[in-house]
């Protein structure tokens, strides 16, 4: 793209010119506008919808026998996509720190940590209905009937955050700095120890609300748990044992395969109220330790 | 040992191994094992779902490359799907990638400096709602005021060759590849978003400065020094939003329709890989069972490549913008 010689002398010419530039400065803030209209609409809509529905029944009620009546509440897919969230949380989280610390502390520049950097930022692109494929093939199938649990949900949900957890470590670790490491080792620490001690609790904070931000975003993935949890109308505490249920899952179904039922579209939308708010809410805690952490750290 | 060294505590010289070294190498013995566990799941999710896809791509062959599926004929061929999974994806990106570059030139050059950091945040807000709730959006909401809009483009264009084809049979209900593709439209927004973002901010100020010096108007500016600067990375934020785009399920699954076959008519039902899967699986056995795994393969494969090619033309400019600095 050259830039074309510009007479300076034509005050026409200067009009054109200033002209493109106001159109193209006003596409540019209309872009913005166009992206808040549907943020809006939806946001707005989930919330009038939702709150004709919430009430503290819906929320501690179990799922009424059909979809079709009205009535009943969404407590057992509030429960499922807590516990089963939280299996999930508890397996990638650890798994993905500890493959960032490998990444950022040992690993580096060498061939094989870059290669891992790669299959990592590969993985994060592998579609959420092909995870749930995966835990099915390899989980759910060879356990027929009663491999449909909490547990394969929280699985498929793992293996989406995974490298999610391992980027952002990795990135947070990056920004610790040498100093502190080489003031560890001045006296006379191991480099475990080092890490252990001294890196990671420095980064904590950070790594922390990564992995909130990693929690959210498959708090509402749906597409894992379709072939991986089964489906109950009773809250199911116990992830390794019987099938599960879920705030997106009770969405997916309440909307589509329902979709007909007023009753059944009233429950999808007070369903997608409880399950924004939950996800606001993670979003919001990782902000706010977000902004405790660099205002603590700006100040030193 | 060299036998002048000075003289060591007891342990090291006893042949045993000095305190605390085990547990050091524990522990990064651990931590690359945590590392490799990306490379043995992906490997895993390759193997697995292939071999219970094997059933289709014995008895399909190349059939798989038809547009006839059809369970209740036992006949399973994804051109259809793969054709649609294209041109949802496709409407997508071309919906969305104007506006994803206008926002970042928004955020990194026209927006007051104070108000960016609170723009970023609400187009990020964006990302935070699940698919599901945009389905759900798109399905009760958004679709029937669109069935008026198609009946009204599709009855004004019914005399002109091309568009005919492609406005022509709008569906009633409104689920249609276009739905699909404007609500995918909408997810993939902050992602090429936040990645055009950061190429922009790389721009060297001196070179916009330069620019404005010059008499550059803004949009001079940004034509000149911003976008030449940025187009890889500009490449890389598309096929990485192509990538999402394909992959997105339960969004499209609710608001496409459901037919496999090959067509122009973008405002009739479709189905995409993904969402065939999605509304499939439940009643699926056997070869359609192992059809619709195949389908997650040709996916997966798909993906891949996308984000490989993606970071490749990353890496090609990080090399270059190495070699100048």
């Amino acid at each position: 793209m050259t830039a074309q010689p510009m007479p300076l002398t034509r005050s026409a010419r200067k009009g054109r010119r200033e002209l493109k530039n106001a159109v193209a400065t006003g596409l540019i803030v209309a872009s913005f506008v166009i992206a808040l209209i549907p943020l809006t609409l939806i946001v707005v809509y989930v919330i009038q919808a939702g709150a004709s529905v919430f009430n503290l029944g819906f929320l501690t009620e179990d799922l009424p026998f059909s979809n079709r009546r009205e009535g009943g509440g969404i407590y057992p897919a509030i429960i499922g996509t807590l516990v089963i969230t939280g299996t999930a949380t508890a397996m990638a989280v650890p798994l993905g720190i500890l493959g960032g610390i490998y990444l950022n502390e040992y690993g580096g520049r060498s061939p094989l940590a870059r290669f891992i950097r790669f299959l990592s930022e590969v993985m994060t692109g592998v579609p959420s209905i092909v995870m749930g494929l995966f835990i099915y093939t390899i989980w759910v199938l060879p356990r027929k009937q009663s491999g449909l649990s909490g547990f394969a949900g929280a699985l498929a949900l793992g293996c989406l955050m995974l490298p999610i957890v391992i980027r952002t470590s990795e990135e947070i670790l990056k920004v610790v700095p040498d100093e502190l490491r080489e003031g560890s080792y001045a006296l006379g620490t191991r480099k475990a120890q080092t890490i252990r001690r001294v890196v990671f609790p420095s980064a904590a904070p950070g790594i922390i609300s990564g992995a909130l931000l990693g929690v959210a975003r498959v708090a509402g993935e749906t597409a894992p748990l379709l072939f991986t949890i089964g489906i109950v109308s009773t809250a199911n505490f116990n992830v390794f044992d019987g099938p599960n249920t879920a705030l997106p899952q009770q969405i997916y179904i309440n909307a589509g395969t329902f979709g007909g039922f007023p009753a059944a579209q009233d429950r999808a939308w007070g369903a997608a109220l409880a399950l924004i708010l939950l996800v606001f809410l993670f979003t919001l805690v990782a902000r706010i330790i977000t902004a405790i952490y660099t205002r603590r750290s700006s100040a030193v | 040992m060299a036998t002048d060294a000075p003289a060591l505590p007891k342990s090291f010289t006893k042949g045993s191994r000095p305190p605390g070294i085990i547990a050091d190498r524990a522990f990064r013995i651990i931590a690359l094992l945590a590392a490799l566990m990306v490379l043995v799941i992906l490997g895993l999710i390759a193997v697995s779902t292939t071999r219970e896809a094997l059933p289709w791509f014995r008895e399909e062959g190349l059939g798989i490359f038809t547009d006839t599926w059809d369970p209740s004929k036992n006949s399973f061929g994804a051109l259809g799907l793969i054709y649609g999974t294209l041109l949802v994806s496709g409407i997508a990106v071309v919906l969305s990638l104007p506006i994803s570059i206008g926002i970042a030139l928004f955020v990194t050059d026209v927006a007051p400096r104070r108000l960016r950091r609170p723009i970023v945040y609400t187009v990020d807000l964006l990302a935070a709602i699940p698919s599901v709730v945009y389905g759900l959006w798109a399905l009760l909401v958004l679709a029937p005021p669109l069935a008026n809009l198609f009946e009204t483009v599709s009855d004004a264009t019914a005399g002109i060759p091309v568009l005919k084809t492609v406005f022509g049979n709008p569906s009633a209900s409104g689920k249609s590849f276009m739905t699909a593709g404007i609500i995918v439209a909408i997810m993939i927004t902050p992602i090429i978003t936040s990645i055009t973002r950061e190429v922009f901010a790389t721009v060297p100020s001196s070179q916009k400065e330069a620019a404005l010096a010059l008499g550059a108007t803004r949009w001079e500016m940004i034509r000149g020094a911003v976008f030449p600067h940025s187009r890889s990375g500009m490449v890389a934020g598309t096929m990485i939003g192509l990538g999402r785009a394909m992959g997105e399920t339960i969004a499209v699954a609710l608001v496409i329709g459901s037919s496999q076959r090959v067509t122009a008519n973008i405002l009739g039902p479709g189905d995409t890989l993904a969402s065939v899967i999605a509304n499939q699986f439940g009643e699926a056995s056997g070869t359609h069972r192992a059809a619709l795994i195949g389908c997650g393969v040709v996916l997966f494969v798909i993906t891949i490549l996308i984000s490989m090619a993606a970071r490749t033309v990353v890496t090609r400019t990080d090399r270059r913008s190495a070699g100048t600095a």
